[in-house]
């Protein structure tokens, strides 16, 4: 999430007009074709003159001091040209900054790129070796003596908030609490949401449910490892080119770390081979630069599938209390939860957003939420796409489901009849404006998915999501060209493949011509002034508000030409349909000036034509939607398969529906694999046992049913086109859904994620248990 | 130093020789050595098929294989599938179809349906997911690759 809004911002209102290509779907993406032939390049598919190969040493212990760290005998290896360790960067004071939607600490980043005094996970990088070949380097590797202090360590969230746990850091006092606690914690910091008066509340309840959960940590499981090169001068720029959601953010990064002038750097983003929030931070980057620095030589440094498991994400594991009370007509009146969130090695995991959202789907007066961030040894929690926040509606859309069951009413209808709406007080702050809530409740409940028949050990669930969309710093430039078409230079990293056709279409439309005139080209951190990362489903919803802003200014500019042209005042002359018109029969009898007859003059008229906008974009809407699944629960071996799966939700405008649907099939898949399968496992040496895809089990083609995915849109009243983020919320519901489904097949009730078949199992063979004690 | 070996094969219809180090995989030779990056590495341990291509008419992880191996072969990768300007129909019905996004499982994922084409051209739906099981997608929820595979079928078909 970043930063508040800023007053200052930058906001076009939503204007309903017809459209010719927003909407619709362009027959061709710029960047699909280099990806079928093999020619789209990918950060490790880029390789300089004379570079060498750069590999990190990482931890085996969980938790340890680094006595001491002997490199001598892998820098007389011949064929290694650099080693660095925790000698060659600067240690950092305190200073946060906005990461995507999580906030980070130099203090602790400089620490999670390469360890200082102390190693606090498997994984853990110690130092770094470039040399002229991989397997050199990997060799070089086995010469560096590490000298450790083993010290306990504390995996999990529950054990590490005891009194008496391992503590990561010894001199980490509780933030948040009064009067401040005297002694050293593992809980970093306490948060609390507050809305009315949670006691009052839950006095009108007839109905109050409390329930606890737990899940487990999770990986964004991108399939292109993290990738970097680096080319490091003394004279010139140092150029950089990674596999990131936001260049910009990675150069003011590497900036700060190493202690450079940011002109000094220059980083481009390479074609992205998935993110979903886990390539918001530096790893390699200034690892790379600095074996470069002292190779004097580029560098290029690519993990391997068991590096990314060990030290880049994960998304956090957590520990949940949920009570909920609605009176016995169906209205919630109270909801209070309680929030552990692992935090990785280090403060800050998602809880800021999440604790502040837990309840925003309903119409809720009274609620008090306490979070609880905290530090365990594992790596430090990244972004993964609504970052934190599928585990707190597995909790909450399972209660609901709960209380309208007690209450006898259907699960939709009862959302319904609590519905969050234009105007409902949020607990995070504002009222809500319009939302398309409530109509993702009733698409879903009209959704002939709803009428398909079960069979036995079948069984239906729903459960619903809010997301935010985050706006932030976003510049772009458009140039005419000279022969009429248009290049827009953006600078929000298209994460996804779809940003770039959205974006040009956008533009398309509003200069009024043909989508195949328009070009969408990515920057690199010289061509534009500062972007924030692509985070928070803000890629199209902000970047087509640079877009916008650069078409209107470059149309200003060509009027300005026919005006000159003609001789009369630009008032005199309108834009219409791609070409400069005079505003009236009165003006004169001109004809039209296409983009490209002004374009041919545009020199002699002033000079090239260019639309800018380097804006702080505010005014995004918040997505909501409605997820519908359907399993059948082998009671024999706890196995639940998703037979059929369906997602509803507002995307206020879809610019390129079938690529929003893509991305929504795309999310529901990995919200399945969290439900069902994925999950971190830590041995009792605190190291991870699944670093890989083998037993780290994401979803396969065979495993998923066909997704459907329908689109509601109730436009943004503060986007020109109304678009909303789109790419977060549908992570969000599968596992409640999943949960609640498996309920419906089978009365039971799973309040473990995943729910793999022996946590299956176990909780179907406990629940016969109980019917056989009874 | 590791000792380097003399190795001939055919890739894509071009007779190429390369030096390669005895434990270097065929995945790293094509990537590094050939500077065919076209097939990519998620995992280099056989467990996501983004390294998939064709030796002597078979689909294998090229991560599993030794560039030595290659001595002799006739290869196929990504780059040996459209015919100048023309795409391969499961190109063409990959980005019709939107079964792309970030794009990294792409050249897997069409030389693994290729091959499946070329055994079955009239496959159920089901059959497409279970021959495409080995081959990872995070972006797509496979949807919309099973339905361009289903429709290079049928096109393939001439139905
Ligand atoms: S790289 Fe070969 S299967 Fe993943
Ligand atoms: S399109 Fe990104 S992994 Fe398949």
């Amino acid at each position: 999430m970043g930063k508040a809004p800023t007053p200052f911002g930058t906001a076009l209102k939503y204007e309903k007009k017809n459209l010719k290509i927003v909407g619709g779907n362009p027959n061709m993406r710029s960047d699909a074709i280099d990806k079928v032939t093999g020619r789209a390049r990918y950060a490790a598919d880029i390789n300089l003159p004379g570079q060498l190969i750069g590999k990190v040493l990482r931890s085996k212990h969980a938790h340890a001091r680094l006595i001491s760290i002997d490199t001598s005998a892998a820098e007389k290896l011949p064929g290694v040209k650099a080693v660095v360790t925790r000698e060659d960067f600067p240690d950092m004071p305190i200073l946060h900054a906005a990461s995507g939607e999580l906030m980070i600490n130099f203090r602790d980043v400089t620490r999670g790129m390469m360890a200082r005094e102390k190693v606090l996970y498997d994984g853990h990088p110690i130092a770094a070796v470039a040399a002229t070949s991989e397997s050199i380097a990997k060799a070089a590797l086995k010469l560096i003596k590490v000298e450790y202090e083993v010290l306990p360590h504390v995996i999990d969230v529950e054990a590490a908030m005891k009194p008496d746990a391992p503590l990561l850091h010894e001199n980490q006092i509780t933030i948040g609490v009064q009067p401040p606690p005297t002694k050293p914690s593992n809980i970093a910091a306490v948060l609390t949401s507050k809305l009315g008066d949670i006691e009052e509340g839950f006095k009108k309840a007839d109905v109050i449910i409390e329930r606890e959960f737990r899940t487990q940590a999770t990986h964004q499981g991108y399939i292109e490892p993290q990738a970097s090169i680096a080319n490091y001068t003394d004279g010139g720029v140092t150029e950089v080119w990674t596999a990131t959601q936001g260049h910009f953010v990675m150069r003011s990064q590497i900036a700060k770390l190493l202690n450079m002038d940011v002109s000094k750097v220059k980083v481009t983003p390479t074609e992205l081979g998935g993110g979903f929030g886990g390539k918001n931070n530096v790893y390699l980057e200034p690892l790379a630069v600095k074996l470069s620095q002292k190779a004097r030589r580029p560098v290029k440094m690519v993990m391997t599938r068991d590096e990314v498991f060990r030290a880049t994400g994960p998304t956090s594991g957590t520990h949940i209390k949920i009570k909920m009370g609605a009176t016995k007509d169906g209205k919630l009146v109270a909801g209070h939860a309680l929030l552990n969130y692992q935090a990785g090695c280090f403060p800050g995991s998602s809880l800021p957003l999440c604790a502040v959202t837990v309840f925003t789907r309903y119409d809720l007066e009274n609620v008090l939420v306490i979070g609880n961030d905290v530090v365990c040894n594992r790596p430090k929690v990244a972004a993964y796409r609504a970052p934190g926040a599928p585990m707190v509606a597995f909790g909450v859309e399972t209660v609901v489901d709960e209380i309208a069951e007690k209450l006898g009413i259907d699960p939709i209808e009862f959302r319904l009849k609590n519905a969050a709406k234009e105007g409902t007080q949020t607990h995070f702050g504002p009222k809500l404006g319009p939302i398309g809530y409530i109509e993702t409740l009733k698409a879903a409940q009209a959704h002939r998915h709803m009428k398909a028949p079960l069979g036995p050990n079948q069984g239906r669930g729903i459960a619903t999501a809010f997301w935010f969309t985050i706006g932030m710093e976003t510049s772009a430039t458009l140039n005419i060209n000279e022969d009429g078409t248009a290049s827009l230079i953006y600078g929000t990293v298209d994460v996804t493949g779809g940003g770039r056709a959205a974006l040009s279409m956008i533009v398309a439309e509003e200069l009024g011509v043909p989508h195949d005139r328009v070009r969408a080209v990515p920057s690199d951190t010289s061509s534009l002034g500062f972007n924030f990362m692509t985070a928070g489903s803000r890629g199209t919803a902000a970047g087509s508000m640079a877009a916008v802003k650069c078409a209107r200014d470059a149309i200003t500019r060509m009027i300005d030409v026919a005006a000159k042209k003609w001789n009369v005042k630009p008032d005199q002359v309108v834009w219409e349909d791609g070409h400069a018109r005079p505003a009236g029969a009165n003006v004169g009898d001109f004809k039209p000036l296409s983009v490209a007859d002004i374009a041919r003059e545009a020199a002699w008229y002033g000079g090239t034509i260019a639309g800018h906008a380097e804006i702080n974009v505010v005014g995004q809407g918040p997505g909501f939607g409605t997820h519908i699944c359907d399993v059948e629960v082998d009671p024999a071996t706890g196995a639940v398969k998703v037979l059929r799966y369906t997602i509803v939700q507002d995307a206020g405008k879809a610019v390129y529906p079938e690529f929003v649907r893509g991305q929504w099939h795309g999310a529901a898949a990995q919200g399945i694999g969290m439900a069902l399968n994925e999950e971190y496992i830590y041995n009792k040496e605190g190291r991870l046992t699944n670093p890989g895809f083998l037993d780290y089990r994401v979803p396969v083609a065979s495993d998923l049913p066909k997704l459907n995915a329908e689109i509601v849109e109730v436009p943004n009243p503060l986007h020109p086109y109304g678009v909303r983020g789109v790419g977060e919320v549908p992570i969000i519901p599968p596992i409640a859904a999943i949960a609640n489904a498996i309920y419906n097949a089978t009365g039971v009730r799973i309040r473990e994620q995943p729910m793999s078949p022996p946590r299956v199992l176990k909780a179907l063979q406990g629940a016969v248990g109980k019917i056989a004690a009874e | 130093m590791a000792r380097k070996y003399h190795v001939n094969a055919v890739i894509n219809g071009d007779a190429v020789d390369f030096l390669c180090e005895p434990q270097q995989t065929l995945l790293d030779v094509l990537r590094d050595e050939l500077e065919l990056t076209g097939t990519k590495e998620g995992c280099s341990t056989g467990d996501c098929g983004a390294c998939s291509i064709m030796v002597n008419g078979v689909l294998v992880c090229s991560c599993l294989m030794l560039g030595v191996e290659a001595q002799g072969a006739t290869i196929d990768t990504v780059e040996g599938m459209a015919h100048g300007e023309d795409l391969h129909v499961l190109q063409r019905k990959f980005i019709e179809h939107v079964a792309l996004q970030c794009g990294i499982c792409t050249p897997g994922l069409l030389i693994a349906s290729r091959n499946l084409l070329e055994r079955n051209n009239n496959p159920t739906e089901e059959e497409v997911r279970l021959f495409l099981a080995g081959n990872l997608c995070r972006c797509t929820g496979y949807n919309n690759v099973v339905d361009a595979v289903m429709a290079a079928a049928k096109e393939i078909r001439g139905a």
